[in-house]
């Protein structure tokens, strides 16, 4: 066993990084720790608790359960790419308004499941939000109000339409 | 960093893969999705020498039509690929219905349909059915392949047929007749997390309302998915009664399972609630059958 490094090239929030990386390095490691890109939250490591997802070509999945390496050639994006403090995603305004979030700690792996999840479904239901989020664990809000902003974005898009 | 070090290969066709493992022999293990494994890898409850990534080579993902009527699906074929394909919308509504109940949608993006049957997880919902639907395993070694009943496939707890040194390739779905209905009942404490019983069931009908074919599995209640005999023993040929159901359901938890107590429920407890899934899984199958499917 070795412990060799591998070159990759990978493209995080539209910015193209070229690294070595040890194959058991975690894509999640990789974010926070080889480029400072610490709004990717890690809470568990083995896929229960969500905080640690990023979307992986457009698909919401576990940054702890992906080896850096398997990232090479493909692109990825984090909560670092919605908006900025002064001008939030919309959906992180709702959450905002909302009171969708206490600690914070888990709302990065929230607001990457849901943005690709309202992007397919613009009028969700609420038990199709519920769904959609029954792989992300918030300690703090009891989920209700994480439910009440996703619709509140939900209608404000329709509107803005 | 958690997992132990490894070596890692990232072949690019199945020949170079199935050369790696051929070279790697029992040092080498398959990558799928790696939501098992790699979580495993985390603990460090797994510590594979060697790694033969599966992830770069495309010509194993894909849901095909077979001439008969079924599909063939490619083992890195994403669950949540399955769960929305037409093709197996229109042919297997067992498995649109048994997925959204297999972890979370961030797993089923990324975890892949041959990878949680090689797992061979007893209460993994995708190894039960792939029982259930006998569905053929191929599996394939360098200059070698051979097919496996999905009946034969599993062997243990997380144990198959299948070697080192060969990988899954793919799986093939028999066509279900006319007047086929099936479906899927399980209890869990929580959205997305594992059983603690289920089951899933299939039933033909003929042109009188009885059962030409009655197949039934139970997962989560023995150390792999049990193939019932009793469905069709006591089925076929017969109306599917209210009475029948029932006694196929006192039959199937007194003599077919062997349910373990843990952390999750204890074994009596498993036992009572087979009994309930026994009769609500056999009953509206047999709905959906009597309407055509
Ligand atoms: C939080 C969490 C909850 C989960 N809940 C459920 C659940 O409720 N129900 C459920 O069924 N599953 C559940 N899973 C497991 C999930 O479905 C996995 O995706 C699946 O078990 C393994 O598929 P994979 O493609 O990720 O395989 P991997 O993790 O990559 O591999 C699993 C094993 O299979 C072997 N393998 C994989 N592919 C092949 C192949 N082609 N040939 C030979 N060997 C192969 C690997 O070597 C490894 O030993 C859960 C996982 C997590 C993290
Ligand atoms: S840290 Fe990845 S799911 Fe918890
Ligand atoms: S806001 Fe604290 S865990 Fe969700």
């Amino acid at each position: 066993m070795s412990n060799k490094l591998f070159p990759i090239t990978v493209t995080v929030n539209g910015v193209e990084y070229k690294r070595e990386v040890e194959a058991r390095l975690l894509l999640s490691d990789f974010l926070r720790h080889d480029l400072g890109l610490l709004g990717t939250h890690v809470g568990c490591e083995h896929g229960i608790c969500g905080a640690c997802t990023i979307l992986f070509d457009g698909g919401a999945v576990r940054s702890c359960l992906i080896f850096a390496v398997q990232a090479n050639g493909h692109e990825i994006r984090t909560v670092e790419s919605l908006g900025t403090p002064e001008n939030l995603h919309p959906l992180q305004q709702s959450f905002h308004e909302k009171h969708a979030l206490q600690c914070g700690f888990c709302t990065p792996g929230f607001l990457m499941t849901l943005v690709p999840f309202l992007e397919e479904n613009p009028h969700p239901s609420d038990d199709e939000i519920r769904e959609a989020i029954d792989g992300n664990i918030c300690r703090c809000t009891g989920y209700e109000k994480i439910v009440e902003a996703v619709q509140d974005a939900a209608a404000k898009n329709s509107q803005a339409k | 960093m958690k997992p132990v070090n490894f070596d890692y290969y990232a072949p690019s066709s199945v020949d170079e893969a199935l050369d790696t493992l051929a070279e790697l022999g029992y040092d080498g293990k398959v990558l799928a999705g790696g939501q098992s494994l790699i979580a495993a890898m985390n603990f460090r409850m797994a510590r594979p020498s060697a790694l033969v990534d599966l992830n770069n080579v495309p010509e194993l993902s894909y849901v095909k039509p077979t001439e008969d009527g079924g599909l063939a699906i490619g083992t890195m074929t994403r669950v949540f690929d399955v769960e929305h394909s037409a093709e197996v919308i229109k042919r297997f509504p067992l498995l649109i219905e048994v997925s959204k109940y297999i972890a979370h949608p961030q797993i089923r993006r990324r975890g892949t349909f041959g990878g949680a049957i090689a797992h061979a997880d007893p209460a993994g919902q995708l190894p039960s059915i792939s029982v259930l639907m006998n569905m053929q395993a191929l599996i394939k070694s360098k200059g070698e392949e051979r097919w496996v009943d999905g009946q034969d496939l599993i062997i243990g707890p997380f144990m198959t047929v299948i070697e080192p040194h060969e990988m899954l390739a793919e799986l093939v779905l028999k066509p279900w007749p006319a007047r086929t209905g099936s479906n899927y009942v399980q209890v869990s404490r929580q959205s997305g997390g594992y059983a603690q019983s289920a089951v899933a069931s299939i039933v033909t009908l003929d042109e009188n309302e009885r059962c030409k074919d009655a197949r039934m599995v139970l997962m989560s209640v023995g150390e792999v998915p049990i193939l019932s005999q009793k469905a069709g023993e006591i089925l076929v040929g017969n109306a599917p009664t209210r009475e029948a159901i029932e006694e196929v359901a006192e039959l199937a938890v007194t003599t077919e399972i062997d349910p373990a107590t843990d952390l999750h429920a204890t074994a009596d407890y498993r036992r009572s609630i087979t009994r309930v899934l026994v009769v609500r899984s056999l009953t509206e199958a047999v709905e959906r059958a009597k309407r055509g499917g």
